[in-house]
């Protein structure tokens, strides 16, 4: 029997899958038990009211799709009210993802999320940001620092940062996130991009651009995992692309002690019970009897050359 | 790593999620097919207007990464079948055409909400167009069943796309043919025709599916003549359980519109709660 636990700070997790924010809702307990998961996070919820985006709202790509829904958001009081109430008589520990449009909004909310049913915030600091010309807060060390600083003042529960790929020095804005008071990471979002409609020379995105997901980035969040894991002592959480139980000890590898699964749950809804499975089955088939010992076990020494 | 076995249906879950294998996969005309899936019980509880979400598998150079929703064309418990009638038009429709009997896909669903038929209908008025009528073909015996009487105008871009055998399934149905090759598919044509059927034999309802023009039309009549109605609307989808918000749509609640998700919410709508039209791609 494998020992699936991991501990993500001070939360401990019966195992390390979760459904990445954005690509999980209570919906998913129509086809597979939700207890099965080692957390469960919702989507990010805003301050304000919106709407979401234009419609289409996704697009697939060669392995992988576009989607820019716009994060569609009906406040905190009713995220508190009526969404963290679903999840009470679940076991799993739930995860709140928000997100905000300045450093003030997203301390304010933070807090208002902070409620019993709550076991941890992750902060989607990937959204862009109203007071940085809608570059995303995890796109610099500076306005990383200055969200999640904000917001740890504000909230004693875990803190996550989720940062984004679209940063040109991952490490350093991890490291920001660290230094802020971060518990843990999300190492990453999606990767901005877009396609055109041959056909009719539109994008095919109503937002014209959005998010990459799917095992097309995979290569991308893990290099990203195991250069985050390189220069930070936190927990990291890998999200990207992971579709197997393979992948999953990859970016464990890497440096992830947990993993969120999002595009593939799209595919096949019940993708996180058969990773899970998988990640049993190569623990046993390798003889690991902990799955955590995986974590950051990356073998990148060179064998220096005989001659 | 051991090969790890697709999940089968499980009656514990509402949403049946299985491997199907294909018994018949015809070509109908030069463009629609007709697919026949042996499926089990947990798949063959589905309503007129709700539909699957397949996997479409990689076949002659398409390999479509997201699930293709389609509604699902007839029911069939006793035969352990579902089956799909398609328009052959991008990489999963592609992909589909390529399945031979015995090979399988991944199926889920009955999904979304279907056509309301009363209890007390006693005329169903159906305006269908293209592939929309194979999404309105399962309303056809399901009414026919409770002794409702149908009218059909069937829209198509000329006789030998029209598939009225395939929509009637040898019911009885008063079926009016409109092709664009002579202009009878016209909208004022169509209107003139639908303005003699609702003041001959004024349905208990209207449905309608593969057009904005013909939507736009019975919304409006809809009203003059103070007959309801639902539509069915297609959306680019991911999920297709109401987790992603992709497949939104604008629909009027409680006095302002509000984005609604096809796959959840819908597919099937009232007539008049269809704020908008939307051109794909």
């Amino acid at each position: 029997m494998v020992d699936l636990s991991v501990r993500v700070g001070t939360l401990a997790l019966e195992n390390p899958v979760m459904p990445a924010s954005g690509c999980f809702s209570h919906e998913f307990g129509q086809v597979f038990d939700l207890d099965r998961l080692g957390a469960l996070v919702t989507k990010s919820v805003t301050p304000k009211l919106r709407k979401g985006n234009a419609i289409p709202r996704v697009a697939e790509v060669s392995h992988g799709m576009l989607n820019s829904i716009g994060i569609p958001s009906k406040g905190i009081p009713h995220f508190v009210n009526e969404v963290v109430p679903l999840y009470a008589s679940h076991s799993p520990p739930l995860v709140a993802s928000v997100s905000a449009d300045t450093v003030a909004e997203f301390a304010d909310a933070a807090a208002a999320l902070s409620v019993p049913g709550v076991a941890a915030i992750e902060a989607n600091i990937s959204c862009p940001n109203l007071e940085a010309d809608g570059h995303a807060f995890a796109m610099t060390p500076d306005t990383t620092h200055a969200a999640v600083s904000a917001i740890r003042q504000r909230t004693s529960l875990p803190l996550w940062a989720k940062l984004t790929p679209n940063t040109g020095d991952i490490k350093a804005v991890a490291r920001a996130a660290e230094t802020a008071g971060a518990d843990a990471i999300v190492v990453a979002n999606t990767i901005l991009g877009m396609s055109i409609n041959l056909n009719t020379f539109r994008p095919t995105l109503g937002n014209v651009m959005g998010g990459l997901s799917g095992p097309a980035i995979k290569p991308i969040a893990l290099r990203m995992v195991f250069q985050c894991a390189e220069v930070v002592a936190i927990p990291i959480i890998g999200c990207g692309g992971i579709s197997t139980g393979e992948d999953v000890v990859e970016f464990m590898l890497a440096g992830a002690t947990a993993v969120q699964v999002g595009t593939a749950s799209f595919i096949h809804a019940d993708a996180m019970i058969r990773i899970l499975a998988e990640l049993q089955a190569f623990c046993e088939a390798r003889g690991i009897a902990r799955v955590a010992e995986l974590v950051h076990k990356a073998r990148v020494e060179h064998e220096p050359i005989e001659w | 790593m051991p090969v790890v076995q697709p999940i089968a249906a499980r009656a514990d879950f509402p949403v049946g999620n299985a491997r199907c294998v294909v018994r018949t996969n015809r070509a109908v005309n030069d463009r629609y097919r007709h697919l026949v899936l042996e499926a089990p019980p947990a798949l063959c509880g589905a309503t007129p207007g709700q539909f699957f979400h397949l996997l479409c598998p990689p076949a002659a150079g398409n390999d479509p990464f997201l699930r293709r929703p389609m509604s699902v064309y007839r029911i069939a418990p006793d035969e352990h079948a579902i089956e799909f009638l398609y328009n052959v038009v991008g990489a999963g429709t592609r992909s589909l055409a390529a399945l031979a009997a015995g090979d399988t896909l991944s199926v889920m669903g009955p999904l979304g909400i279907g056509f309301t038929i009363g209890a007390a209908y006693r005329h169903i008025l159906m305006v269908a167009r293209g592939v929309g009528l194979a999404t309105m073909a399962p309303v056809v015996p399901w009414a026919r069943r409770r002794g409702i009487r149908v009218t059909a105008v069937l829209s198509a871009r000329s006789p030998a796309d029209l598939m009225a055998r395939e929509f009637t399934q040898r019911e009885d149905v008063r079926v009016h043919p409109v092709f664009d090759q002579d202009g009878s598919s016209e909208v004022a044509r169509v209107e003139t025709l639908l303005r003699a059927i609702l003041a001959e034999d004024r349905p208990d309802t209207m449905f309608t599916c593969g057009s904005n023009r013909l939507m736009a039309l019975l919304q409006r009549l809809g009203l003059e003549y103070d007959v309801p109605g639902e539509i069915a609307l297609e959306q680019q989808m991911a999920c297709a359980l109401g987790v992603c918000l992709c497949c939104v749509r604008p629909i009027k609640a409680a006095g302002e519109i509000v984005h609604k998700r096809v796959c959840c919410e819908g597919p099937v709508f009232d007539l008049q709660q269809v704020a908008g039209t939307w051109r794909h791609g």
